[in-house]
């Protein structure tokens, strides 16, 4: 019995030292993130208190300085660009998945995932960078302005799909042999295998794809903040200029003031209980041994 | 397997060449109009007339110090974490400090900057500081630092657990002289990947670090990072671009090297049999 030693003889002193230490680091991680959502909630209460949380959503507008606190147009703005890069980002990802798997010569698969990889760690100032000079030109010379929530689409779409893809590849191969090889003893095609025998028994590690895709895309800001034209209006079509909940804390922060500021935490707050929603739906619904 | 039509085929093939294209476009783009700002002299000298001329010097030299403090903080708490939750059995304790982990992973990065801000800038008196940026950042990096630790000490506690206690190795020792060292590969990968997530990070620093792009002369000056530099380039500069791609050129390049360094040490790794960290 390989632990049965260390057991045998009485714990030293270094040996309660090092229990105690290092269960206090774990601790003091797995508290980090109450304190986070804790420090949020306390530079929210003063706008909470002052303005009270329903007003938020009822009223017409984003005016803080005249006292009109309505996130809708900002909330409308985060949802649709987050659903309109889902919509796009969603199957690519996937397919891309499939494709690393089961369409791909092994060293184009290889490759394949290796650009995928790098595509995630590319910074989402680059892809803002890229969105401002290069995407945002074209839509513009197709209805001027160009910054967008257009814009905001494309370029969070190509920002999403190696969080899709990643995710979904591991779920795929997480699928076991034997259910894929049986598909192919009963003469299916590939692509008919993909479709009802391999999607559907790695349909939780998808499910957690497009969840953290989609928690993903909600929450990030330099690259909406970068294309989306930072107009607050409702969005009226895919042409206007629009600013999301991100963009919206990220350009008044360093200005706003008292009530104006902790308007901007409960915007804040309000990201975090969505995103970290999804995470914990994400959780629930399995799939953690397919992170890749 | 084969398929009998050729439209799934063509429809799989086409969503991976999309992907590949976005990488091979975007990277390209900023390859293109960065590579010709990029000299020895843009790297060493300081910002002129607002960043559009000079160089980012004084950036780097923010963005290193910016790392520093994040790592100190954070690889240490990472690795002293990850002890307890690599050890065998489990339990309550480990499950729900792994699920919290998670979602701190998931928070998004303005969040942390809110976060920051109130607790580092405000909270402690750090102001806009090197210091409350990297700070953020280290609360940011711990999850991806924590589990990267874990899975390493995991793995080699698996291959080596029974022989450190033949040796008669206390709990410490076995740690220290066996464990850490074999999940070394493991670790440092984890680490280099934090580096990564740091250097790619914006809105955390926006308003705990902030943007001043003088030289730094201490860690409670403000400092601006190369990620912070190209944004405010392309979006508060007028005929900033030019140098926000030079800038972005460094970035990218600086990241290439550390995802190569990461994957190869990982790949030595695993030829060993250590098992993927």
């Amino acid at each position: 019995m390989p632990s049965s030693g260390a057991t045998a003889t009485r714990p030293r002193a270094s040996e309660i030292a090092l229990h105690g230490v290092t269960r206090l680091a774990a601790a003091a991680a797995g508290a980090l993130l109450v304190v986070v959502v804790a420090f949020v909630v306390w530079g929210a209460v003063p706008a909470l208190r002052a303005v009270g949380a329903a007003r938020f959503f009822t009223d017409a507008s984003w005016h803080p300085r005249s006292g009109a606190y309505g996130l809708a147009p900002m909330l409308a703005a985060s949802a649709l660009v987050t659903l309109g890069a889902m919509a796009v980002a969603g199957p690519l990802g996937i397919l891309s998945a499939v494709f690393a798997r089961y369409y791909a010569p092994r060293p184009v698969a290889a490759a394949f995932r290796r650009v995928v990889a790098m595509l995630a760690g590319v910074p989402s100032v680059i892809y803002g960078l890229w969105g401002l000079v290069v995407i945002v030109p074209w839509i513009g010379w197709l209805e001027p302005p160009g910054t967008s929530l257009l814009a905001g689409v494309v370029v969070l779409s190509v920002m999403v799909v190696p969080t899709v893809a990643l995710i979904a590849d591991g779920s795929l191969g997480a699928v076991p042999r034997e259910l894929i090889r049986a598909a192919a003893a009963t003469g299916m095609t590939r692509w008919h295998a993909v479709r009802a025998v391999a999607l559907p028994s790695a349909g939780q590690g998808l499910a957690t794809a497009l969840i953290l895709g989609t928690g993903r895309a909600l929450g990030e800001t330099m690259a909406v903040l970068m294309v989306c034209g930072n107009v607050v209006q409702m969005p009226a079509g895919a042409f206007e200029p629009v600013r999301t909940l991100t963009a919206n804390m990220a350009l008044e922060m360093a200005y706003a003031m008292d009530t104006h500021r902790a308007a901007l935490f409960v915007s804040g707050l309000l990201l975090v209980l969505l995103v970290g929603g999804m995470v914990a739906i994400a959780e629930a619904v399995g799939g953690r041994g397919a992170d890749a | 397997m084969r398929d009998r039509s050729l439209a799934p085929v063509l429809v799989v093939w086409t969503a991976a060449a999309i992907v590949a294209a976005a990488f091979a476009w975007i990277v390209g783009d900023v390859l293109w109009r960065g590579l010709a700002v990029v000299s020895p002299g843009f790297l060493a000298s300081a910002p002129a007339s607002g960043g559009r001329a000079g160089g980012i010097g004084p950036v780097i030299v923010s963005t290193v110090g910016i790392l520093a403090v994040c790592l100190g903080a954070a690889a240490p708490l990472g690795l002293a974490a990850a002890v307890p939750l690599a050890e065998a059995g489990g339990g309550g304790f480990p499950r729900a400090v792994r699920a919290s982990l998670d979602v701190l992973a998931g928070v998004p990065s303005i969040v942390f900057g809110l976060f920051g801000h109130l607790l580092f800038c405000r909270w402690l008196g750090l102001g806009f500081s090197i210091l409350a940026g990297g700070l953020t950042l280290a609360c940011m990096v711990l999850p991806l630092l924590v589990r990267s630790s874990e899975q390493g000490l995991r793995a080699a506690r698996r291959q080596h657990a029974a022989s450190a206690a033949a040796l008669g190795l206390s709990r410490p020792a076995a740690l220290l002289r066996v464990l850490v060292p074999a999940a070394a590969p493991a670790l440092a990968v984890g680490l280099v990947l934090g580096i990564g997530r740091a250097l790619a990070e914006t809105a955390a620093l926006l308003f705990t670090s902030g943007y001043v792009a003088r030289m730094p002369s201490s860690f409670l000056d403000s400092g601006r990072t190369l990620s912070i530099h190209v944004y405010e380039l392309a979006m508060n500069v007028p005929g900033g671009t030019p140098h926000a791609y030079g800038t972005a050129v460094v970035l990218i390049g600086v990241l290439v090297v550390l995802y190569q360094g990461a994957a190869a040490i990982a790949g030595r790794f695993n030829a060993e049999g250590g098992g993927t960290p």
